[in-house]
């Protein structure tokens, strides 16, 4: 009989069900995890120190490349924490943007954890079919920004620009004949509402399509129930938010007890989980897709109806548009001044939060009065769900370890930030 | 808001007494510091008393105060930042504690919120704040060998070494940086509210 002793397993950093750059240093005794030790920053690049160097508004990129599945939502945080400390708000037709594309970076983000998640636990076909509508909501964010994910749409004081009325369209090529363009431009021929408004129709029966795959699947259950599970009280010591603390069964979100923007305006409900387990925590998202489905659908009817600006008029902080610059002194002054010195926040600090998709993202921001952040800290929700993998993976298997991971919906971008 | 978080000062300055120095709320957040000596019990008290109840430690972090402002900085160097938050009552404390010293020395949070526990590594990667309690303090965002802390007001933005693979000695080798360092934008501090509407002015000025 040969000696059995524990060995440690290296997971990563260049694993697909790593997520990106996790390395992970397991304990095994034999096949059971008996400490989890993640190693992260490997993707670190100092977004927080460059953020010191740039005046405000040339560090709204940085943020979508925080979390790269959910780049609005990071903006989102940083716009706020900048408005709280300039003491000013975007005009109501922009809020109402802003909340619509909360939601559809909520769908996108969902539909990746979704997708990879499944396809970690053994199901092909979800990731396929998740990345499947994935394109028309990065058609969304094209539309709308011109760029498919690093979007820098969200500003202080507002949005880049009013919604497109037009959508760009696909071409005839030698691959494509007309009958098959005219048939993938069915939907695009209206404004964007028109074609976000067409998707959200066909969504909940593609939810539908997604839980019939894996809410009942026996494998899917095997995989998920009992797995990593989290009671209240552990959840709340190790600062979960989002889904991860909704699934342990504590009803907490921003949007309904916090409310910014014009969530207090909209009708939707929190799903929360009973067990805190991989499985509730599934439903609560898949949950959570019905419900954003349901926000984007009452921000559509909205911005059909008001139409309005959707930026500041004060040029102090906002750009004028090129026609005034050309024409008036007055706002050519003022485009020099914010595109070369930016604007200078008042001295003092403000944390703005939102409800991220993963959890609650936070930003710190200390200003002195200068026109840079003296200090911005990032409070990234996937960080702390993470630092609990070590009291969630023990004594599981090592084949849970990946439900686990797949479970926190951890992207590297902002961990490692 | 802040009619509550000014109730709710009240009732910290009452229970905590000395432990709260130069409170404020300012733009619908409460923030107050604690001395160094007083953390741990403050702490506690935040968690465990039945008006605060911050069952939550959501952010902590160092932020490196010797180049704020115009004039030079005389405070201690450092400060850790707590932001609490209460999930029963709905609202969010921010606590501040400044220290001094190299290496800059605190008590570690991590037996009274679990979640401390990598939010202080990263404090000590990223500032060389030394957590005292704190079982595990390596660093966690930086290479493995990285010398310094980077986020440091006196740490270059480019780093003070770069990498390379070698093919001769076939491996990486590390070298002094050979990045120019250059301001795009210099750093100014205006006065004048000039930049503010007068609207925002009484919710700005903090």
């Amino acid at each position: 009989m040969p000696e059995i002793r524990n060995y440690t397993v290296n997971f990563g950093p260049q694993h697909p069900a790593a997520h990106g750059v996790l390395r992970l240093v397991l304990e095994m005794d034999g096949e059971v995890v008996q400490r989890a030790d993640p190693h992260v920053g490997l993707l670190h690049r100092a977004t927080e120190k460059l953020a010191e160097y740039k005046i405000y508004n040339q560090s709204i990129p940085y943020m979508d490349r925080l979390d790269y599945v959910s780049m609005m939502v990071n903006e989102h945080a940083y716009v706020l924490a900048i408005e709280k400390l300039l003491g000013i708000e975007a005009p109501i037709r922009a809020q109402y943007i802003r909340v619509m594309f909360d939601e559809i970076t909520r769908l996108l983000n969902h539909l990746m954890w979704l997708g990879t998640h499944a396809l970690d636990v053994g199901a092909m076909t979800m990731f396929l079919y998740c990345f499947r509508e994935r394109e028309d909501l990065m058609d969304m964010y094209e539309a709308v920004s011109g760029a498919r994910m690093h979007a820098a749409y969200y500003r202080p004081g507002g949005v880049y620009r009013d919604l497109p009325d037009s959508m760009p369209k696909y071409t005839e090529t030698k691959y494509r004949d007309k009958d098959e363009v005219r048939r993938m431009n069915a939907n695009r021929e209206g404004s964007l509402l028109d074609f976000i408004w067409d998707f959200t129709e066909r969504f909940p029966g593609y939810v539908d399509e997604y839980e019939t795959l894996l809410t009942d699947n026996r494998i899917w259950k095997q995989r998920t129930v009992g797995i990593g599970v989290v009671s209240p009280e552990r959840a709340l010591q190790l600062g979960f938010t989002g889904p991860m603390l909704r699934g342990s069964g504590i009803e907490w979100d921003l949007r309904k007890k916090q409310p910014y923007e014009v969530y207090d305006r909209l009708d939707f409900q929190v799903p929360i989980g009973v067990n805190g387990d991989c499985y509730d925590r599934y439903l609560v998202r898949v949950e959570e897709m019905r419900q954003s489905n349901r926000i984007i659908r009452q921000c559509v009817e909205w911005l059909r109806k008001h139409p309005g600006p959707v930026m500041l008029e004060n040029h102090k902080v906002t750009p004028p548009s090129r026609e005034e610059m050309k024409s008036e002194m007055e706002a050519l002054i003022h485009h020099f001044k914010l595109f070369t010195e930016g604007y200078v926040l008042p001295e003092g600090e403000a944390y703005a939060a939102v409800e991220h998709p993963k959890g609650e993202f936070g930003i710190y921001l200390v200003s002195d009065g200068a026109n840079k952040p003296y200090r911005l800290k990032i409070r990234p929700p996937g960080f702390i769900h993470l630092a609990a993998m070590d009291e969630m993976a023990r004594g599981h298997m090592l084949a849970d370890v990946v439900a686990i991971i797949g479970t926190m919906d951890i992207v590297f971008g902002e961990i490692d930030r | 808001m802040s009619a509550y978080y000014e109730e709710l000062l009240e009732t910290l300055q009452e229970r905590l007494g000395e432990s709260v120095v130069n409170p404020r709320v300012a733009l619908g957040e409460l923030t107050f510091e604690t001395p160094p000596e007083k953390l741990l019990a403050t702490c506690r008290a935040l968690r465990d008393n039945d008006a605060f109840a911050c069952a939550q430690l959501i952010d902590l972090c160092g932020v490196d105060y010797s180049e704020y402002g115009e004039q030079p900085w005389d405070g201690p160097r450092y400060a850790v930042v707590y932001h609490l938050l209460s999930i029963r009552h709905n609202h969010r404390i921010r606590l501040k504690c400044f220290i001094d010293g190299e290496p800059p020395r605190i008590a570690s949070m991590i037996d009274i919120w679990a979640s401390a526990n990598w939010f202080e590594r990263e404090a000590f990667d990223l500032y060389g704040i030394l957590f005292e309690g704190h079982p595990d303090l390596r660093r966690i965002l930086t290479d493995y060998g990285f010398v310094g802390h980077p986020f440091r007001k006196d740490f270059p933005l480019s780093g003070n070494v770069e990498m390379r693979y070698d093919p001769e000695r076939q491996r990486v080798v590390y070298e002094p940086v050979t990045v120019e360092p250059r301001i795009n934008q210099p750093r100014v501090i205006r006065h004048d509210n000039r930049y503010l509407d007068p609207a925002s002015e009484e919710g700005g000025d903090a």
